[in-house]
């Protein structure tokens, strides 16, 4: 028996902020789960399950909030699952909703992510004092940096590559009224003046910290039958981890990133990503990262990424655009920055994305990666149901 | 087999409370002297009070002022109090239903002993003196045999309400590295690099995990790897991080020491920062009673060539 084809018929976000002072964990999570069941005319009634997301407990402190979170979620006597792979988590949130959906175990499905980072301070929780380790990393910065700069050498690209990526997603943030970061003075000169912070990373190639939550309706067949907006169909969807450290690990272009990529492109029969894909979500918490996924991701041959950065290619306008909403470089809830890329992509294909809309986007990729590039999760999202 | 390493690990950080109009109003009561629970749409009262009905799912805001006595309906000896707990003499752990409330509050009860307390006895709240707007605003609760407390509805306003808490969380683990981890650390002490090699895929890991993550089988042959190694890949830090006591900017660098079959992160120094580069080889500096080399300072051989190293990137 072939899957139940699934459809994203709402999406809500909050106005992803530094700090959101005014809400509960409870009253920030039920702002965007609102507005997805508003945007798919759907009560609380109509859902048959919840799957919730976030990145660790120690980023609030709060052990198991899903627990807390069951009544603001409507989730009172159905089932509820957490899901949690680091950094990726928002992504593969969306994929275990949508499973319950392609199973048919489940008709119509919230999921959600969310993170308060303001409640918290992640590089304190990502540094915690293990004893006889020796204390050296500063953050994810200071994890990820070394790799950047193996790209860089790898790929021969020009130092100003990065800066490009953090010029362009900004820009993107000013048309989307949820992104956190709104920087209308920024130039690119200002970015490539801004201090260097872990040497090849400046403080303007960096994504903010924010509260912020992302939540979808999926839904079968039938459901989408009845939704009184186009829906995205999810035509390929795939996670795949490695360790964090092994002898031979590739952090420049980790293997289980390629892998994850190809396993979506089969199911949706894309032969040529850069062709058959007209735009991309990605997760890109340091701009170098783009050039780095567009290599990990098929649309450029390895140590090319970088051309397609400098030649416009991934621009709004560009002939693939990347981080249409802004990006995590402008918006990072960690554990809703998944779901974000997801929803985004699916935006795109119901041609809900406003000011930051693709022209006639057929089908986006929704790219999260988290840990130590340990965890991926992606899915593509089309405007037609798959074919089969 | 050498000893297994052990120590403890303490976990702690004040984690910041935005509470949301319901437990904000909640909270500012307590520091009033006024306890509010919340009407759901089947008419229940439910003290502490949520912000969401957890029939319908329906955003609830009624609050009504509740009693301060109410009746225990199951309690807990607590014969050994701990660190923070509401009181340090041994209490029972009580849920009480307020009057007027339909569900019970989770607090301590002070009792000379578990003889002295029973399921449906009365009890009222003992105010805290100093009172911040918080669940410790209620000291604890006391035996108490007076009349029942009328319920009021009340709006939930205060002067200066609270709106944030700080909830300090502490966590006391006893961490272990475990057996291969210790054995490299105990060969540290005599400043000599032992990793393990895979029996299978023969890679040679440094620090050792006691497994091959690729093979997934168990190592065990030692390997002495360096003391040389090479530069794969660095960042330039300057950012100061708390409790870390290095100056910055320096220089964080992966490091394939010889042998090696993976990179391991060291600092990088006896060199200007801005001369450090991929493929410079390094050495240990050691200092005495250092765990660990203090950081690794160029041997002065030739820089290692790409092809060398770039499968440790």
């Amino acid at each position: 028996m072939s899957k139940e084809p699934v459809a994203v018929v709402g999406i809500g976000q909050t106005k992803h902020v530094a700090a959101r002072r005014d809400v509960s964990i409870a009253g920030l999570v039920r702002e965007a789960a609102q507005r997805a069941l508003d945007d798919a005319e759907l009560t609380w009634a109509d859902i048959d399950a919840v799957v919730i997301g976030k990145a660790p407990d120690f980023f609030e402190g709060v052990m198991m909030p899903e627990l807390y979170l069951a009544d603001a979620l409507g989730a009172v006597g159905k089932p509820m699952l957490r899901v949690h792979t680091a950094g990726s988590v928002g992504g593969s949130t969306a994929l275990v909703a949508a499973n319950l959906v392609a199973a048919r175990v489940h008709g119509t499905v919230l999921t959600l992510a969310f993170e308060k980072q303001s409640e918290s301070n992640a590089m304190w929780g990502l540094s915690l004092p293990i004893p006889f380790q020796q204390p050296l990393l500063a953050g994810a910065g200071g994890f990820f940096a070394p790799h950047v700069r193996a790209y860089m050498r790898r790929s021969g690209a020009p130092d100003t590559v990065g800066s490009l990526v953090a010029y362009k997603d900004r820009r993107n943030a000013l048309k989307n009224a949820y992104a956190h970061l709104h920087e209308h003075d920024l130039t690119l000169a200002k970015v490539q003046a801004s201090p260097m912070l872990w040497d090849p990373i400046r403080y303007s190639e960096t994504c903010p910290s924010s509260d912020g939550a992302c939540a979808m309706v999926l839904t079968d067949r039938a459901g989408a039958a009845r939704a009184p907006r186009p829906p995205a169909w999810m035509l390929g969807g795939a996670m795949r981890s490695e360790p964090t450290l092994f002898a031979g690990k590739d952090f420049v272009s980790p293997r289980a990133g390629k892998d994850c990529a190809a396993d979506v492109y089969r199911q949706a029969g894309i032969a040529d990503p850069r062709r058959d894909i007209d735009a991309v979500e990605m997760y890109v918490p340091f701009s170098w990262y783009e050039p780095m996924w567009l290599e990990n991701l098929g649309f450029a041959d390895e140590g090319e990424g970088w051309k397609l950065t400098e030649s416009g290619v991934t621009e709004l306008d560009g002939d693939l655009p990347v981080n249409m909403s802004g990006g995590v470089l402008s918006t990072n809830p960690i554990g809703a920055s998944g779901m974000i890329r997801f929803a985004e992509a699916a935006l795109q294909v119901r041609g809900q994305a406003g000011d930051h809309q693709v022209d006639g986007a057929r089908r986006v990729l929704g790219h999260a990666y988290g840990g130590g590039s340990q965890f991926f999760s992606m899915w593509l999202v089309g405007s037609e149901p798959p074919a089969s | 087999m050498p000893e297994v390493l052990k120590a403890p690990l303490v976990v702690e950080f004040p984690f910041t409370r935005s509470l949301g109009p319901v437990q904000s109003a909640f909270l500012t009561g307590l520091r009033e002297r006024v306890v509010l629970g919340v009407k759901t749409g089947d008419g229940r009262t439910l003290v502490p009070p949520v912000e969401y009905d957890p029939v319908t799912a329906e955003e609830i805001r009624d609050l009504v002022h509740v009693g301060s006595t109410g009746t225990v309906t199951t309690w807990a000896w607590n014969p050994e109090p701990r660190r923070g707990q509401p009181l340090t003499a041994p209490f029972a752990w009580a849920l009480v239903r307020l009057d007027g409330a339909d569900t019970a509050l989770l607090h301590a009860l002070d009792a000379p002993g578990p003889d002295a307390v029973h399921t449906g006895m009365r009890v009222r709240i003992r105010w805290a003196e100093k009172r911040s707007g918080a669940i410790t605003d209620i000291a604890c609760f006391e035996p108490y045999d007076g009349d029942d407390a009328e319920v009021t509805v009340h709006a939930g306003e205060f002067q200066d309400p609270v709106i944030g808490i700080v909830a300090p969380a502490r966590l006391d683990y006893t961490y272990s590295p475990g057996r291969a981890q210790s054995a490299y650390i105990h060969a540290l002490s005599d400043r000599r690099t032992v990793g393990e090699r895979c029996p299978s895929c023969r890679k040679v890991y440094v620090p050792p995990r006691g497994a091959c993550p690729t093979c997934g089988v168990a190592t065990a042959e030692q390997v002495e790897v360096g003391p040389r190694g090479t530069v794969t890949t660095y960042c330039i830090v300057n950012i100061k991080a708390k409790n870390l006591d290095i100056e910055v900017p320096y220089v964080y660098a992966h490091i394939a020491l010889d042998g090696a079959d993976l990179t391991l992160h060291g600092r990088i120094g006896g060199i200007p920062y801005g001369q450090v580069r991929m493929g410079l080889r390094v050495e240990p500096v050691w200092t005495e009673g250092g765990r660990y080399p203090d950081h690794y300072r160029p041997t002065g051989e030739p820089d290692a060539d790409y092809d060398t190293y770039r499968e440790l990137l």
